[in-house]
């Protein structure tokens, strides 16, 4: 019988269509996704079933960590809320806050993570240094001396007439009486409407909420 | 300055001997792992620093704290469920109300608590339906959302956000290990 010839293959592949496709895949990711914000607080929130996408107009943020500290951040392009704020958390306390001071808090991103008494320092703080500094917070769970009640009512005075979109934005792990303490000063600045940030998740099959997506097609989950 | 023989510009002072070889006609096929080894790796870079789902709301209503106990809202005992959120992430619930002794003060677990609640819609009359969330001091931020989360899966209509009882509390902290 005579030999049958296998004819030896290159074992080079071509990798031109492999070459398009990740390349294609990276254009996407380029086009449909937008970088992180780089984030000064650190916070891991939690998931729920709300699909109401968040409203960056007008924004006043309190973040709660993992410890349960309170930071207070006021959107970027409202710079002019953030002078009133200050000028008006000055004048209550007697801070004396310069113009420099206040000057940090205008900077995007900033926020404000101290007690009244260590503001001052706080606001001199190099953006360098800010990022080790260790903030102890806005006090919040003390019922006697809630200071978040102070800024709140100091926020309200500034978006007065303008429509504010109050967030918290709670780590997994805070411990809810710090929440609470938020919640009292809100309360106690008539505040009574506010939205928590929360990862999108799905809804569970065979709940009742799941039954009324399947009827409406999957609309806002929010009950108003 | 000259030009060599076949008329190209050779450059200075390079001599152009007469046995200079041919340039070999290479193959026009370019390998391109590497290509796609720089795609690959860009693809995981771009997943990992950018954001595809933009964080969304959940929004919540405070209720106004009344002075006086009459303004509140009356709630029919019989079509409350209480539930008390603890360490650890326990639950611990009761129907209606707490008996002195305490035999109706259950505990669950976030994935009991789902069927508790739906239980109870089922049996009780939808007016008198009413959720009450108490959650412990030792309870996290994310106990909280994730009670007021099943409320809206279970489309619980009314439901409330209230400081636990010194009992319950008490009840707790002996049923916990």
């Amino acid at each position: 019988m005579p030999k049958v010839k296998v004819p030896r293959k290159s074992t080079s592949v071509d990798m031109t269509a492999m070459c398009d496709v990740a390349f294609l895949l990276l254009s996407f990711f380029i086009l449909t996704t937008k970088f992180k914000p780089t984030e000064a607080l650190a916070v891991t929130t939690p998931k729920s079933v709300s699909t109401k996408p968040v409203d960056s107009k007008n924004m006043v943020i309190i973040t709660m960590d993992k410890e349960g500290k309170a930071y207070l951040s006021i959107g970027d392009e409202n710079t002019e809320q953030k002078d009133a704020i200050l000028d008006l958390v000055s004048q209550w306390k007697s801070l004396n806050l310069t113009d420099v001071e206040k000057k940090s808090f205008r900077a995007a991103g900033a926020y404000i993570g101290v007690p009244f008494s260590q503001l001052k320092s706080f606001l001199q703080l190099t953006p360098d240094q800010l990022k080790n500094f260790k903030a102890d917070g806005i006090p919040v769970t003390d019922t006697a001396n809630n200071e978040m009640e102070v800024w709140m009512r100091a926020v309200n005075s500034a978006f007065q007439g303008e429509k504010m979109n109050l967030f918290v934005k709670g780590d997994n792990d805070a411990k809810y009486p710090s929440f609470k303490g938020i919640m009292t000063a809100l309360k106690k600045n008539e505040i009574f409407k506010f939205s928590m940030i929360t990862d999108p998740q799905g809804v569970p099959e065979g709940t009742d909420l799941w039954k009324t997506q399947q009827r409406t097609g999957g609309r806002s989950t929010d009950n108003e | 300055m000259r030009y060599g023989r076949n008329g190209y510009l050779v450059g200075w002072g390079h001599k152009k001997g007469p046995g200079v070889k041919k340039g070999k006609k290479l193959s026009t096929r370019v390998d391109l792992t590497p290509m796609v080894d720089l795609g690959f790796l860009l693809i995981t870079f771009f997943i990992f620093t950018t954001t595809m789902s933009e964080p969304t709301a959940m929004r919540l209503f405070l209720p106004k704290d009344t002075e006086k106990p009459e303004d509140q809202n009356k709630v029919k005992a019989s079509g409350a469920l209480s539930i008390m959120l603890g360490k650890d992430n326990q639950i611990f619930y009761y129907a209606g109300e707490l008996l002195p002794d305490g035999s109706n003060f259950k505990s669950a677990t976030f994935k009991e608590i789902r069927q508790v609640i739906i239980d109870k819609k089922k049996t009780t009359n939808p007016e008198d339906f009413v959720v009450v969330i108490k959650p412990g001091p030792e309870s996290t931020y994310k106990n909280t959302v994730d009670m007021l989360d099943e409320m809206a899966i279970n489309e619980v209509k009314r439901y409330a956000l209230v400081d636990i009882f010194d009992q319950e509390l008490a009840l707790m902290a002996a049923s916990q290990k």
